[in-house]
């Protein structure tokens, strides 16, 4: 059986605001195996962004357990066990494109760091930008630069909260086709979080749909299309009908009410 | 919760009060040691002798507090023997000079938003005069203001305006040109004037900018004030106080007179602070 | 163009007929002192409107430093005429013309005084002042506890008029530089503790986030992404406290100092009524007010290229 890279029983996460407790995740069951692209979606609010960043270790869960690689998450980011893309690209601004990607080898001490660093940008097909600037870059090509980071120590997870979400449809679709296409050559696991549905669909592996207050898990649908997926796989019945179910996942956890 | 918010402040502030207690000793050992020798040596002499010296280098903290009580509540406040007078011909200046800087920065920097060429022309000027040290020029300025005939708050009250302009013109500056580019175009659909966006945009945007300034411009008013004080020979207010001190050797003078200016110095910027809340909540600020 | 022009003339033959109309007695009349006030109206005015009219004509690249450029020189103009056309004595205002024979005259008094107060106290104590504000930031950043104790109080320091313990420093320092130097210390101390403070705040929660997955100890982090993003604030302080180290050093020499420095000579010549060498030192001061906060905007520039504020 392949390994488990994420197991979570039973989680659950209440913040203590100002205004009370607030449980942003309720009896989370969740398993993810090796080589999966697993989407979490759901609207504003639901949990998704809480559990991804329970799985970095960036938030720490109330109740329940969670694994990352058979050990405890806080141990899986000590041993620098995935990768994290972020909704904005977060690149230093004084650092040029390939000393950005450069700097989580910096932090951990890799070799092989100029070897790294240029096959990485040339996964996400920005050989020649290395000595630019961030801000001389489009908003796209920045978050291919932070993904190519996300890359560059080669973690087996790649956790990305919203990515694209910031972009225009056109700069997202030509994306996701790269993502899949680099997911393809790398054969790594996938976590990702987004709020829109062909998104979801057209990316995934399997889709967990998750809805608000308390933030829980309505319907996990396994997406049988093909691995090869191309854009215009979004307009066949069958990806139609796998995007009416999340819909209606979405409905039945009252996402499109107030 | 307050207390536990309240603590590491309460810590660093008792740490102080100790150490400075804990330095006396050493401080004032070059004219204690021959008396504690005469006294027979030993603990309780050296401690007594550091905290109760009548000149010493590091007055304890008792000590100042015992002069300040001498000459704010034991002396009538109008004596010449009183600190409160003394400090109210410095705060007299200071005030005058606050009023007049701050009213100098907001002219200027009204007029630097709406003409350029008046931007050009003195913004550089404006930032480089700031090169120049004021404080250390004020002594020239006070003596040939001084032969003008104008009355001596005037005279001293224009180093404060010196001082304070600056932060007001420049934070003014911002705060004019703080309004987005989406505000100031609503104001050109409707054909405002430009009175009329400096009255209903520009100036409600730039208060929180003015506030801040006013804030520092007060303090250094004050500096202004007390260092105006020092060329003339002058024998009343709080710069006075301390040269006098200082020539004299009399170290508590100092201390007192510093004391009851800081003091001065925190009441002012707090009132400008509570000026500043109640303007803001009138204009439905975030508490 | 119209307006500037005709603004030029009329103020240019309104300063004119001021000028014509000082007593020249001396002492100066209180009239004289009204007609004062009006010329430095009327000469700014024109100084102003004809740095305006060369705006009108320049191309944009040429003006940025021209116009203020003959803005200045039109105010020493100014000054110059004022002092001619008004007979003011020499001791309550010498004239531009004046201050520069006595500043090169003077150039073996000035080089001293320059050593006294600005290499041996001014650098010195900059140095070391911004050098601890800095440390005792990074111990704040360590210890929540000391940064709450501290900053509340360095906030209040900060507002107090910090000149007043430059008798104190005199009494425990000593005549010479030392006490200057301290005195530099002290007023550049909580500017600089404030501003590195609020600069090691100012690297976003997802570049924290970030290196946080990155399992990167508090001294990577700090040297790879806080002290970065930290340097425009620091360099703020740092220029801010260009200028407080040169005034703390010179009015600290008003206390007490041998017989050389900036603030000594100042203070003896106004005494002295020899305001041209009062003069000469200001413009000392201001040349090295301007050179050193130069330097350091220089290197700003290098070290936080890539600050929004730099992309035009």
């Amino acid at each position: 059986m392949a390994a488990q890279v994420v197991s979570a029983q039973d989680l659950g996460l209440t913040f203590q605001t100002g205004d009370g407790a607030v449980e942003a995740l309720s009896k989370i069951n969740l398993a993810v195996t090796e080589g999966e692209f697993v989407s979490f979606i759901g609207p504003s609010g639901c949990g998704k962004t809480t559990l991804l960043r329970a799985i970095a270790n960036l938030e720490v869960p109330t109740s329940g357990t969670l694994t990352v690689n058979g050990m405890s998450a806080e141990q899986a980011r000590l041993a620098r066990a995935y990768g994290y893309v972020f909704q904005a690209p977060a690149l230093l601004p004084w650092r040029k494109v390939d000393d950005n990607v450069r700097l989580p080898l910096e932090i951990m001490g890799l070799d092989d760091v100029a070897g790294r660093v240029s096959r990485n940008l040339e996964l996400v097909n920005l050989a020649g930008f290395e000595k630019k600037f961030p801000w001389q870059l489009s908003g796209g090509m920045q978050q291919r630069v932070s993904i190519a980071r996300a890359l560059a120590f080669d973690p087996h997870l790649l956790l990305m909260d919203e990515p694209f979400g910031a972009l225009d449809e056109i700069v997202r679709d030509k994306l996701n086709q790269q993502l899949l296409e680099l997911w393809a050559r790398t054969k790594k696991t996938i976590v990702f979080v987004t709020h829109s549905i062909p998104e979801a669909v057209f990316l995934s592996t399997r889709i967990i749909v998750m809805s608000p207050r308390p933030g829980r898990i309505i319907d996990v649908i396994d997406v049988d299309l093909p691995k090869q997926r191309k854009l215009e796989i979004r307009e066949t019945p069958e990806f139609l009908k796998i995007a009416h179910r999340v819909r209606e996942g979405l409905k039945t956890g009252h996402s499109y009410e107030d | 919760m307050r207390i536990e918010r309240a603590l590491p402040l309460l810590a660093v502030t008792l740490s102080i009060f100790i150490a400075w207690y804990l330095a006396c000793i050493p401080m004032n050992a070059v004219l204690t040691t021959p008396k504690v020798a005469a006294a027979g040596g030993g603990l309780a002499n050296t401690l007594t002798f550091s905290w109760n010296e009548a000149r010493p280098v590091l007055p304890a903290p008792h000590q100042v507090f015992r002069e300040i009580w001498n000459t704010t509540f034991a002396v009538e406040p109008w004596s010449i023997k009183s600190l409160i007078y003394h400090l109210w011909i410095t705060l007299s200046s200071t005030l005058v000079g606050f009023v007049m800087g701050g009213l100098l920065g907001i002219i200027l920097a009204i007029g630097i938003v709406h003409v350029i060429s008046l931007e050009k022309s003195l913004m550089p000027w404006v930032i480089a005069s700031q090169t120049i040290p004021i404080l250390a020029i004020a002594p020239m300025l006070i003596v040939v203001l001084g032969k003008t005939g104008l009355p001596d708050i005037f005279t001293k009250a224009s180093i404060s305006t010196y001082l304070c302009f600056f932060p007001v013109t420049i934070g003014m500056v911002k705060g004019l040109r703080s309004p987005d580019v989406m505000q100031q175009d609503l104001m050109r659909t409707y054909n405002a004037s430009s009175a009329q966006t400096l009255w209903k945009l520009r100036l409600p945007a730039s208060l929180p900018f003015l506030f801040a300034s006013l804030k520092v411009s007060v303090a250094i008013a004050l500096t202004g004030a007390i260092v105006a004080e020092l060329p003339t020979g002058a024998v009343s207010g709080i710069g006075a106080r301390l040269l006098n001190g200082s020539y004299y050797g009399n170290t508590m003078q100092i201390w007192a007179a510093l004391f009851v200016a800081a003091f001065a110095a925190a009441i002012l910027v707090w009132l400008l602070g509570e000026m500043e809340r109640q303007s803001l909540k009138r204009m439905g600020a975030k508490a | 163009m119209t307006r500037a022009i005709l603004t030029l003339l009329v103020s240019l033959g309104l300063s004119l007929l001021v000028a014509a109309s000082f007593s020249r007695a001396n002492p100066p009349t209180g009239q004289d002192w009204a007609l004062s006030l009006a010329f430095v109206i009327c000469s700014w005015v024109t100084a102003w409107s004809l740095s305006w009219v060369v705006d009108l004509i320049l191309p944009k690249a040429q003006s940025r430093w021209l116009v203020p450029a003959i803005f200045g020189l039109g105010v020493i103009a100014a000054w110059e005429a004022y002092v001619h056309a008004s007979a003011i004595p020499v001791v309550l205002l010498p004239s531009p013309t004046e201050i520069t024979a006595k500043f090169v005259n003077s150039m073996p008094t000035l080089m001293a005084d320059f050593v006294q107060t600005i290499l041996r106290a001014v650098i010195p104590g900059w140095l070391i002042g911004c050098g601890a504000g800095f440390l005792t930031a990074l111990a704040c950043d360590r210890s929540d506890f000391l940064r709450r104790g501290l900053l509340p109080l360095g906030n209040l320091v900060a507002a107090l008029p910090i000149v007043g313990v430059a008798p104190i420093l005199v009494m425990w320092f000593g005549f010479d530089w030392p006490s200057k130097a301290a005195m530099v210390v002290v007023m550049t101390f909580f500017p600089m503790l404030i501003n590195t403070l609020a600069g090691l705040n100012a690297s976003g929660d997802m570049e924290r986030d970030l290196m946080r997955g990155y399992a990167a100890n508090w001294f990577t982090t700090l040297v790879k992404l806080r002290l970065p993003a930290a340097m425009p604030f620091i360099f703020n302080a740092l220029k801010i406290n260009s200028t407080l180290a040169m005034i703390g050093a010179i009015v600290a020499e008003f206390f007490g100092t041998p017989i050389v420095g900036m603030g000594f000579r100042m203070s003896t010549e106004v005494g002295r009524q020899g305001l041209d060498m009062v003069w000469a030192e200001i413009t000392v001061a201001a040349l090295v007010g301007s050179t050193f906060y130069g330097c350091l905007a220089l290197l700003e520039r290098k070290i936080t290229f890539w600050h929004p504020s730099y992309r035009r």
